[in-house]
């Protein structure tokens, strides 16, 4: 038995965003046996207040706990809490099954700044791994100084980059006083830590694409009755409207290189694919089929568009070249799979794969064809895949409420995310930016 | 249920924007200037999806008995109008249910959409919304263009019955906004449907 329960125990941590509404609470629903056993020693805090402002400690452990790739150690079990390398007797760590250790300090420099310094050690070695000190102007960039110092752990330990200080974006609904509807579109970090509205509407959100910089996202809004797409900068609020035709104006995805807009259109009939030039609006039109033909996402190289299409009777997955406008089909096993994302390497394809009653996350190598179903839940939607490719956030149904799961591209580490009122859906794991 | 779903149709849509972080004030009110206008677009295209038509009722009365003593006198019956509540009245029936994954219209509603048809033909000036609607399974783009189907599918049925093509709108919401909220057969059967609202009565 590989796998291990931890149900509603060991974290349970409750954010409190902008307002009680936008709170999210995350339980690990499924962590892995055999994760590496490593300690964080409480970072000592050297400033006039009695507390440090943030306690980095804290997120950085639950940070590496939530990867499930950590088994941290609990502060009660240390024998003893060294805050300078010259202080560490690793064989305090080597009794208790530790492999690597964390030390730190937060000061207060001159002019207000803060100063955060770790090392990291390998306990076996008696060696340090790494150490990094980080110059912080503001109290509330600590926290982005906290994911920052996970970052660093993580990849320095599996060797792969971290994805701790990125973004989320997902859209809520929830109700207004008198019981309408209300429709938000979020940005939040990986964590679910800090929520903002970056868009409220009455009507429905839908389909959000982050820009190739992580600035930027396009989504779908019913204003004025009808679909249309806007972009919008997240930090300075400003939008665009590009595209507002009759009929179907849906599912945008922006090319690797930021200069095109995929997206699905029906003015023409049924709904197709269309890539438009960001800079000229102009549309090139890429598929023709009867059928629907819907979420396109583009390959790494952006040379090629993933999407789904029912022309063969269900909704199946198909990719088209641009230049030749070349249709093959995906995917072959189970009668329903839609949505498609790939994952940063370009290997995989994630997808809602469904059979009329299960809609669950999986994903095929796009090398070999092997499909692996990753969720057990029913009712899964819009996979995103981590910059670094670790991890599938998606959306789900649990409890009579919307709302988002992450998942561990080998099904092995399971997480949730729940809103403390309404729903939460379509999230979109935001690159890691320029 | 469907009352519910029409007050939410009755919604003005507004939109409100925030800058993430420190939005610069003049960014935010460039925005509030875009979504100012998408409330007057939605302000003119008319949400007339609830029950009460107001004084132009009493107008569409009048001329419907003069046209209606012509017909009875031709085909025996008397025309169809939006304001006779009265169940019997097909035109009352504003919902047009669909199985799962499908956008062919069901027996049972053939008759409904021939009155309808009827309705739009004896009135060219009339204007009817299509809302297409799926249950929450799948995929929600991909919902989005089966509740399309599902409401050309029905304009397709009217155009044929003498309705024009200009009298008819459709519009998608997929699963984005359900009728009913449970995860359960029962609550995805009324979600898959298309809701006939109109726009313009004469």
């Amino acid at each position: 038995m590989l796998k291990v329960i931890l149900r509603s125990l060991l974290l349970l941590m409750v954010f409190w965003g902008g307002s009680a509404q936008a709170a999210l609470t995350i339980e690990i629903t499924q962590g892995v046996k055999g994760a590496m056993p490593i300690a964080i020693v409480p970072f000592t805090w050297e400033g006039s207040s009695p507390a440090a402002p943030l306690d980095i400690t804290k997120i950085v452990t639950e940070n590496l706990y939530r990867s499930g790739r950590f088994s941290p150690l609990p502060e009660r079990d240390m024998l003893a809490q060294p805050n300078d390398p010259s202080k560490v007797n690793f064989k305090n760590w080597r009794v208790l099954g530790v492999e690597n250790l964390v030390i730190g300090k937060v000061r207060v420099a001159a002019n207000n700044q803060y100063i955060v310094q770790f090392v990291l050690f390998d306990v076996f070695r008696s060696t340090q791994i790494t150490g990094q000190t980080f110059h912080v102007g503001k109290i509330s960039d600590l926290r982005k100084t906290a994911h920052q110092v996970s970052d660093v752990i993580y990849e320095a330990l599996l060797g792969e980059r971290g994805a701790f200080d990125t973004k989320v974006a997902y859209v809520t609904q929830s109700k207004d006083r008198a019981g309408k509807p209300r429709y938000s579109l979020q940005v939040a970090d990986a964590d679910g830590h800090g929520p903002q509205a970056v868009l409220n509407s009455s009507e429905p959100l839908m389909s959000p694409s982050w820009s190739p910089d992580g600035r930027k996202l396009a989504y779908v809004t019913f204003e004025g009755g009808r679909s249309s797409i806007y972009t919008q900068d997240v930090y300075l609020g400003k939008r665009e409207k590009i595209s507002g035709f009759k009929g179907i104006n849906g599912a945008p995805a922006w090319s690797p290189d930021g200069t095109r807009m995929a997206l699905v259109l029906s003015k023409d009939g049924s709904p197709d694919i269309y890539v438009m030039n960001l800079l000229n609006k102009k549309l090139t039109r890429l598929t023709t089929s009867y059928g629907i033909d819907t979420e396109p996402v583009w390959t790494r190289g952006g040379d090629a568009i993933v999407f789904t299409s029912d022309r063969g009777g269900k909704p199946q997955l198909y990719q088209v070249t641009l230049s030749s406008r070349q249709v093959k089909r995906l995917t072959f096993e189970g009668n329903y799979n839609a949505r498609a994302t790939l994952s940063p390497d370009g290997r995989m394809v994630a997808m809602v794969h469904g059979n009329g009653n299960r809609y669950q996350i999986a994903v095929m190598d796009l090398e070999n064809g092997a499909m692996q179903v990753l969720t057990d839940t029913s009712l899964d939607e819009s996979p995103s895949f981590a910059p670094n490719g670790s991890m599938i956030i998606y959306a789900t149904e649990s409890r009579n409420k919307g709302v988002l799961s992450a998942v561990s591209v080998d099904g092995r580490v399971r997480q949730r995310l729940v809103l403390q009122e309404g729903d939460a859906r379509e999230p979109v794991w935001a690159p890691y930016g320029k | 249920m469907n009352i519910l779903r029409k007050a939410l149709i009755l919604v003005v849509p507004v939109v409100f924007l925030v800058g993430c972080a420190s939005a610069p004030i003049d960014a935010t009110d460039d925005v509030l200037t875009d979504s100012a206008s998408g409330l007057n677009d939605s302000s003119t295209g008319g949400n007339t999806g609830g029950g009460n038509f107001g004084s132009g009722a009493g107008g569409s009365d009048d001329s419907a008995q003069i046209t209606g003593i012509q017909d009875s006198s031709s085909i025996g019956r008397s025309e169809l109008t939006l304001s006779d509540k009265s169940p019997s009245n097909l035109l009352n029936t504003r919902v047009i249910y669909f199985d799962f994954d499908r956008s062919k219209v069901r027996a049972e509603f053939t008759d409904v959409i021939a009155a309808h048809a009827e309705y739009l033909a004896n009135n060219p000036g009339a204007q009817m919304k299509l809302e297409g609607h799926a249950d929450e399974r799948g995929s929600r783009e991909y919902n989005i263009g089966l509740g399309e189907r599902r409401g050309n599918s029905i304009a397709r049925h009217l155009g044929l019955q003498g309705a024009s093509r200009g009298q008819l709108d459709v519009v998608s919401y997929g699963e984005e906004r359900p009728a009913a909220v449970g995860h359960d057969e029962t609550s995805w059967g009324l979600n898959r449907r298309v809701e006939i609202i109109y726009t313009r009565e004469q």
